[in-house]
């Protein structure tokens, strides 16, 4: 049924119905509003799962990480300073393979403070080894935090829901709520193979020697560059994975088909602004009007980033004239890690796009339309060469220094 | 309190491997296989970096013989806390949930995650082996670190400052069960495990855990080390049970009189041999202060 609620609730109603049992809660703007939602589901008796009020994030994901060693699905959730904290839990959580989900709403990092939106957080992070989903709008942000829950117990992989803080994670928008008998057709509950039992110890996570090593039965294991290889493997594969439950979903749920990357008016397109969240859509209206301008644009968003989806952002890259990739995060010192990444995806191709980086939004800088529509324009017009420094929108007081 | 184990009632069942990775004469060794009898089979084990990491084993072999999750170093009372709320979610309401970890794990690094245990009032059992010093990484000093030790981070002059009273700190949370152990006295630590495993809520357990090489003494003297900190009157064994604090039998003796001088200890040890007299006769002041308090309260 449609209901008309903030993203927040979007996704605490996603974990909600995904029957999460044991969810850690560490409050952080702008994800608060996603905790105190699931503490009323749980304290009202509508999710029969353990809250449990940690006192700090590190801890929250040391909870996630136990118990869902100890065969529960888990939860948490966070933003910006409070995801930084648990770095080595994060990295520790996808050694360990566990099937963590985590919400993300992403916001700028201090210093200094900031609590408004951008998304350095979470794509800071996209070297550990965590699937990274974002959502465009509430209604993605619910089917997303489903979908995570079943590819992360298929995988063996946690995954991050992330979507913008305030854009979308304060703002209300009409979604469509699942009904709990389709959830639980399609999500079936976490029964792993390998948990905590006394009745059949295993000690999970110890020292691993640099070579493989024979058990006692005299079998050779891997050492951990082995388990490392892996993770990096099933990381690939699960891109396909992704891809049949996101499929699945859709005959569920009339929802998805578009798992990767969401092209808006891109097919006949010579140009192509790429973002990842919801400036994507944003970004909509600033091509219907360029369009109507008889600019043959289009936008794509990409919705997940982490395994890279470069064949299906190549497949749909290929042949464009220019390529604008627009990042409310940059890797300092080099480029927009999203810009880099499609770089490299397209240098397979042999008629490569020329490709321009814009950084935008850092810290919650209000992203005009006006603005968009220039810079479009601009790299439309102009295409040139391929330009490896980001430009910057927006800037005020100070001078672009670009090139 | 149920009736005290003896050695010819303690129970035989082993829950660690002879042949493990422990160093010759490691107090840990004897916390250890005593800690896990009295846990018993049906128990989940949280363990942090720290010499228990070492003895563990390497992978694929492991020397316990309980399910064990290791976990980040400052993480252990948060990791213990998942468990039990994921035995919650499944049900499973008889198993002990047990963290296990070293004095720098407990008292610096992971103070926080244990002190979040505690206010929510988990009901885990929390066991520290305070050997005194980080030693898995070659014996730097932590704040459990007496004063006067010589560590590789405190080389020439030891360590200048008071060692930090863990269990003190963890009894202010009002929890309803702190004990401390030693080594030295395996059935006292093993009644004190066996009785943690039938309170519900937060138990913390701190064990004194003498280390041969990283206190500098010979493997053969670890019991004798043990003892005379105790007998010294500088490690007090103790419970505080819903409130209610009780000297244990060691320490009873203690209090009635029969404490050693604090200087035989320290002659123990090649970890002491930068403090000057002056500083033992300090110590010494501080011991017979300390006590005159506690014998009064034990009166």
């Amino acid at each position: 049924m449609h209901i008309i609620e903030s993203g927040n609730v979007a996704a605490a109603t996603g974990v909600k119905l995904a029957r999460a049992q044991v969810i850690a809660a560490y409050p952080i703007t702008p994800q608060t509003p996603l905790t105190e939602k699931l503490s009323e589901f749980v304290e009202s008796g509508q999710l029969a799962a353990q809250y449990i009020p940690v006192e700090s994030e590190h801890s929250a994901m040391a909870v996630c990480i136990a118990a869902s060693t100890a065969g529960t699905r888990a939860f948490t959730a966070t933003s910006a300073n409070g995801l930084l904290y648990m770095v080595e839990q994060l990295h520790w959580a996808v050694g360990a393979r566990l099937p963590i989900v985590m919400c993300v709403a992403n916001r700028g990092i201090g210093a200094p403070w900031t609590v408004w939106n951008d998304q350095q957080d979470s794509m800071s992070q996209r070297d550990v080894g965590w699937i990274q989903l974002y959502a465009n709008d509430h209604q993605q942000i619910i089917d997303s935090v489903l979908k995570a829950f079943k590819l992360a117990q298929t995988v063996s992989i946690p995954v991050m829901v992330c979507y913008d803080g305030y854009l979308l994670s304060h703002t209300y928008m009409p979604f469509d709520r699942p009904e709990q008998t389709e959830v639980d057709a399609f999500l079936p509950p976490f029964a792993p193979t390998h948990f905590l039992d006394p009745e059949n110890p295993g000690n999970f996570n110890t020292v691993t020697l640099p070579d493989v090593r024979p058990g006692v039965d005299g079998t050779l294991q891997p050492g951990y560059i082995e388990i490392r290889h892996n993770l990096h493997q099933d990381l690939r594969a699960a891109l396909a994975t992704y891809e049949e439950i996101d499929r699945e979903y859709a005959e569920r749920f009339g929802r998805g088909g578009t798992p990767f990357v969401e092209p808006y008016r891109c097919d006949d397109a010579r140009f192509v602004a790429v973002a990842i969240g919801s400036l994507s859509y944003q970004l909509r209206d600033v091509i219907d009007q360029l369009r109507e301008d008889g600019l043959a644009i289009g936008v794509m968003g990409v919705q997940m980033y982490r395994p890279f989806p470069d064949e299906a952002i190549a497949r749909a890259l290929a042949g464009k004239e220019c390529v604008i990739v627009l990042e409310k995060a940059l890797s300092y010192g080099n480029q927009g890690p999203l810009y880099g990444d499609i770089k490299s995806a397209l240098y397979r191709l042999e008629n490569r796009p020329v490709l321009h980086n814009y950084i935008l939004g850092l810290g919650g800088r209000e992203i005009r339309t006006q603005q968009l529509l220039d810079v479009l324009a601009r790299s439309c017009a102009n295409p040139g060469e391929i330009e490896d420094t980001p430009r910057w929108i927006g800037l005020k007081l100070q001078e672009e220094h670009h090139g | 309190m149920a009736e005290k184990t003896t050695i010819v009632n303690l129970t035989e069942e082993e829950f660690v491997h002879s042949g493990n990775r422990a160093c010759t004469g490691c107090g840990l060794s004897i916390v250890y296989r005593m800690g896990l009898k009295a846990l018993g089979k049906n128990t989940i084990l949280v363990v942090p970096p720290s010499c228990l990491t070492v003895l563990q084993g390497l992978y694929p072999v492991a020397s316990t013989k309980l399910p064990c999750v290791n976990v980040t170093f400052a993480s252990t009372g948060a990791a213990a806390t998942g468990v039990r709320g994921a035995m919650k979610a499944l049900g499973k309401d008889d198993v002990n949930v047990v963290a296990w970890a070293g004095d720098g794990g407990t008292g610096d690094i992971g103070i926080q995650a244990l002190s979040g245990a505690c206010e929510r009032g988990e009901d885990i059992i929390y066991i520290c082996y305070d050997n005194e010093a980080y030693m898995n990484t070659g014996v730097q000093r932590s704040g459990t670190t007496p004063q006067g030790v010589l560590t590789t981070t405190t080389p020439i002059r030891g360590k200048l400052q008071a060692k930090k009273d863990v269990p003190a700190i963890i009894a202010a949370h009002g929890i309803p069960y702190v004990a401390t152990a030693s080594a030295a006295y395996p059935l006292d630590l093993y009644d004190k495990v066996k009785k943690a495993t039938t309170i519900a809520g937060p138990k913390y357990i701190h064990v004194h855990t003498p280390c041969p090489p990283g206190w500098n003494f010979d493997t053969r003297y670890t019991i004798k080390v043990g003892k005379l900190a105790v007998e010294t009157g500088l490690f007090d064994l103790y419970e505080i049970e819903n409130g209610v604090f009780r000297l244990s039998a060691p320490s009873q003796r203690v209090a009635g009189g029969k404490r050693r001088p604090v200087k035989e200890y320290f002659a123990t040890q090649g970890r002491f041999k930068s403090l000057d007299p002056e500083l033992v006769e300090q110590i010494q002041q501080q011991v017979d202060a300390k006590w005159a308090t506690l014998a009064a309260q034990a009166a």
